[in-house]
């Protein structure tokens, strides 16, 4: 039985078909695109959008994970399974000086330590491998700033976005052309939702950490976060470590991603919590929260 | 912590409640400025049909900034730029998301004021629908006609007028039709026939999301559910098939396929189709698909297709129906936004990037420049931006195109600054210009047309004894477009002055002599062959390089621009 009525699905064919022919561009018009894997849901369908891009030829760029080291081990496990499972050449960049000079969360806050291991280390890992062009798997409805993205995302030589001075866009003509040094982001992703990515998940049985699912997990509450405890994550005097049955929203890294309580153990089960929750996924990311306005600094700095 | 109830939603047996996503996808733009508003219209649906989640509410809730306006500032959910909200004001184009349990619409959320033309037509650009807001208590203003004519100059299919703050005049049946009528007489001068006008006060949501009790002699739809009901336009399956190419697939030597989303029409296999340029017909062999191959494809859809026959055809090249093919042509006529703060040069050389082509081309003649307020045709001279304007375009490569009215697709193009590489202009096709290009294969060139394809006349610069201002004149002119050559003292003898003069002259370029001295009779010479209007005897004191070249290309530009003006009065 049909969990989703095919009239239903209509809207997902059109925000495929449009993923796809951004794909397609790009690979056509850049000498060195990379798709920026992040190992969670939005990746994993961005990746399923170029396996059908390409069909049936193989994905023709490589793609870049930014290990922060502080990543889910599950996460790490998943990511290289699924890269040998969908034949795609993975590139993995750490920070691996600052990680060296012992680069934290707990030390340096999380703006400083996402500055380190994740901007600069995207930065320096595009640099690295001379790519012009970067898919990323960002929505715009995510955060209020990402809103006016554009699809094609110039950045200058030093990775910075100016979003008060961005290229128009038009129709479906994408303007890739850029100097030397200086590069685009792409977003094949822009116009879908949250709910969307989940219905795609479900309707294409596109494989997702299993952290995305509700179980039983070792974890400690602290303020409106539920930390999964994991190596790495700090009690804090007095705080005890206690079984929630709870999930992930989204993926990010182990002392920095909030867990939510659910039941929702299956896509399905997930698609349904969501229909009856009213609040953003990227909430529970203490990164965000840090001052109004905070994925617009971080943004122009060069992060995603 | 707690989640705020929702209203009960009834459920399908697989335990998938109903609201939420359905159907097709709808876009629809916006434009307005601060007070009209705007993002308060937004905000109320977004809030209505739930889109707006509580921890973004509470965000606004906390917001330092404050443009207190009742008890939730909806336009504090939408202006999504540290800017905006500073200065309260909406900039860039945002794309917003919500859906109902029929379908899910994507807003693009445009500025209102005049400065941000290029954004409502960017916003415009993929939308099938345009709520265009008109305050009822100002009646039809400026911006609602703006609005309205962009909408409708980018082939928006259906304008809804949303007759706002209804509130504020107490729900007045007599102001809702005196605006109505106002507002279809304005549409229908610019050719619009449908117009679809309702009531609204988006403050306190009367005809938002749902009917209002105050406005029982309004008996349409509200404004959402009319939205709900629309057909998104999309292009006809039943028009000619255009097939843009891509991107070639070709995993081994035994598979070649191409890729593409289809513009119009419908694909099948077996079906004919003309690839262009090289007019060879073939039929599709196949449609490909990672899964499930589908038998055919509609407009929209993106799709891999192999050939019966072993042809040529790359990136760019088109698939088109045999019954009807695109105008193919390196002329055009076309209506322009311009869209950079540096003004349209008719003699800079631009690239056109239209459907996966991109060719160098020249916006060579303005033939008017409309006044968006009242829709005047205007002469005018240049072209700055946010204005619009009906132009000549010339392209060096031959495009495949349609009238945009017939395709947005094969009817678009953006222009591309080659030296900044920025967008400066969108354009939309109207035609193809035809009468000279026959003529002209049956004679040689003119002079005339080579000033119009050089963009200058032929000239003559006389500069001595400095070798590197020379080169680097050069240098600046040719990357400026124009046709230029440099003539050193070691490029011909003396005695061949006269004859290369002569070519020189004939042959359109700008030519730079740069002898070691004067003989003054050479110097005589070159300057009858040219004729005093265009030779340029530069002295040069004790400028730098940098400085004497710059002014000899401003007297340069002075004197092409008064040369393509005085052609234009002759002609």
């Amino acid at each position: 039985m049909p969990l989703l009525e095919a009239s239903r699905l209509e809207h997902l064919k059109m925000l495929e078909a449009e993923s796809i022919f951004i794909l397609r561009e790009a690979a056509a018009e850049f000498a060195h695109p990379v798709m920026l894997y992040s190992i969670g849901k939005d990746s994993s369908v961005m990746l399923r959008l170029a396996q059908k891009a390409f069909y049936p030829g193989k994905i023709p760029f490589p793609l870049l994970h930014i290990d922060t080291n502080y990543k889910f081990p599950e996460m790490i496990e998943f990511r290289d399974w699924y890269a040998r499972h969908v034949g795609a050449e993975l590139i993995v960049h750490k920070n691996q000086k600052a990680l060296d000079e012992g680069a934290n969360p707990y030390d340096l806050g999380t703006q400083k330590c996402c500055g380190l291991l994740k901007t600069r280390s995207l930065l320096d890992g595009l640099a690295e491998g001379g790519f012009d062009a970067a898919f990323g798997g960002a929505r715009r409805d995510e955060e209020k700033s990402r809103a006016k993205e554009r699809v094609y995302s110039f950045r200058d030589s030093l990775g910075q976005w100016d979003p008060k001075n961005q290229r128009p866009e038009l129709w479906n003509l994408y303007n890739g052309r850029h100097h030397k040094g200086e590069s685009i982001r792409v977003f094949p992703l822009s116009n879908w939702t949250e709910f969307d990515v989940w219905l795609y998940i479900h309707a294409e049985k596109i494989p997702i950490v299993p952290l995305y699912f509700a179980k039983e997990r070792e974890v400690v509450v602290r303020g409106n976060s539920i930390l999964v405890l994991q190596t790495g994550v700090h009690l804090l005097p007095g705080e005890k470590p206690q079984m929630v049955k709870c999930r992930m929203r989204s993926l990010g890294c182990v002392p920095c991603t909030g867990a939510i309580r659910s039941d929702a153990d299956t896509v399905p089960k997930i698609i349904e919590e969501m229909i009856s929750f009213r609040r953003s996924e990227r909430e529970n990311r203490v990164i965000d929260h840090d001052e109004e306005g905070s994925m617009e600094l971080k943004k122009r700095e060069g992060y995603f | 912590m707690a989640t705020t109830p929702v209203e009960p939603t009834p459920e399908t047996k697989s335990g998938i409640p109903k609201p939420v996503s359905a159907g097709t996808l709808l876009r629809f733009s916006t434009a307005g400025s601060v007070d009209d508003g705007k993002s308060t219209l937004i905000g109320r649906l977004l809030y209505d049909s739930q889109a707006v989640l509580e921890d973004q509410l509470a965000s606004v809730k906390k917001s330092k900034i404050n443009r207190a306006a009742g008890p939730i500032d909806f336009s504090l959910l939408t202006d999504g730029l540290r800017a905006e909200r500073e200065q309260g004001i909406t900039i860039d184009v945002a794309y917003r998301y919500f859906s109902t349990p029929r379908r899910k619409f994507i807003i693009a959320d445009t500025p209102g004021h005049e400065q941000y033309t290029r954004n409502m037509a960017t916003g415009s650009s993929t939308a099938d629908a345009s709520v265009v807001l008109v305050d009822a208590t100002k009646g039809v203003l400026r911006q609602s006609r703006r609005h309205a004519y962009i909408a409708h100059l980018l082939g928006v299919q259906h304008i809804i007028a949303a007759v706002n703050k209804m509130d504020l005049v107490g729900f007045s049946q007599d102001v809702f039709e005196r605006i109505v009528a106002e507002f279809q007489q304005f549409a229908s001068q610019l050719g619009i026939r449908n117009v679809y006008a309702v009531p609204v006060s988006a403050l306190e949501g009367d005809n938002v999301v749902r009917g209002s009790k105050r406005m029982p002699w309004f008996s349409g739809p509200a404004l959402l559910e009319y939205l709900e009901q629309l057909p998104a336009s999309g292009a006809s399956p039943d028009a000619p098939l255009r097939f843009p190419v891509q991107y070639v697939i070709r995993p081994d030597a035994s598979f070649r396929g191409f890729a593409g989303q289809v513009a119009s029409g419908t694909l099948h296999a077996g079906q004919s189709v003309v690839a262009l340029p090289s007019k060879v017909k073939t039929r599709i062999r196949s449609i490909v698909a990672f899964e499930n191959e589908p038998l055919s494809a509609a407009p929209g859809d993106s799709v891999t297709v192999t050939l019966e026959d072993e042809i040529d055809i790359s990136r760019g090249d088109i698939l088109a129906g045999e019954e009807q093919l695109p105008s193919v042509g390196t002329a055009l006529q076309a209506m322009i936004v311009w869209m950079h703060h540096e003004p349209l040069d008719p003699h800079k050389i631009y690239l056109l990037k239209h459907t996966a082509r991109t060719v160098r081309a020249r916006i060579h003649q303005i033939r008017y420049r409309v006044d968006i307020n009242t829709l005047e045709q205007l002469p005018s001279k240049k072209l700055d931006m946010n204005d619009i304007a009906k132009v000549d375009v010339k392209t060096t490569l031959p495009l495949f195109f349609d009238p945009y009215r017939l395709n947005r697709t094969t009817g678009s193009f953006i222009v591309i600054d080659p030296l900044t590489n920025v967008t400066v202009g969108a354009g939309i096709i109207e035609g193809a210009i035809e009468e000279q290009q026959q003529a002209s294969q049956r004679r040689h060139s003119t002079r005339e047309e080579r000033v119009l394809r050089f963009g200058h006349p032929s000239g003559a610069v006389w500069l001595k004894g400095r070798p590197h201002v020379a080169e680097l004149l050069e240098r600046r002119l040719f990357d400026e477009g124009w046709h230029v050559q440099l003539a050193g003292p070691n490029d011909f003898l003396a005695h061949e002055l006269v004859t290369v003069a002569k070519a020189y002259q004939l042959s359109g370029h700008i030519t730079i002599f740069s002898p070691l001295d004067d003989g003054t009779d050479q110097k005589r010479v070159v300057r009858a062959i040219y004729g005093p209007d265009a030779f340029f005897a530069v002295k040069i004191d004790d400028d730098t390089d940098e400085e004497a070249t710059e002014r000899i290309m401003k007297v340069l530009r002075k004197w092409r621009d008064k040369q393509s003006d005085s052609q234009k009065e002759n002609s």
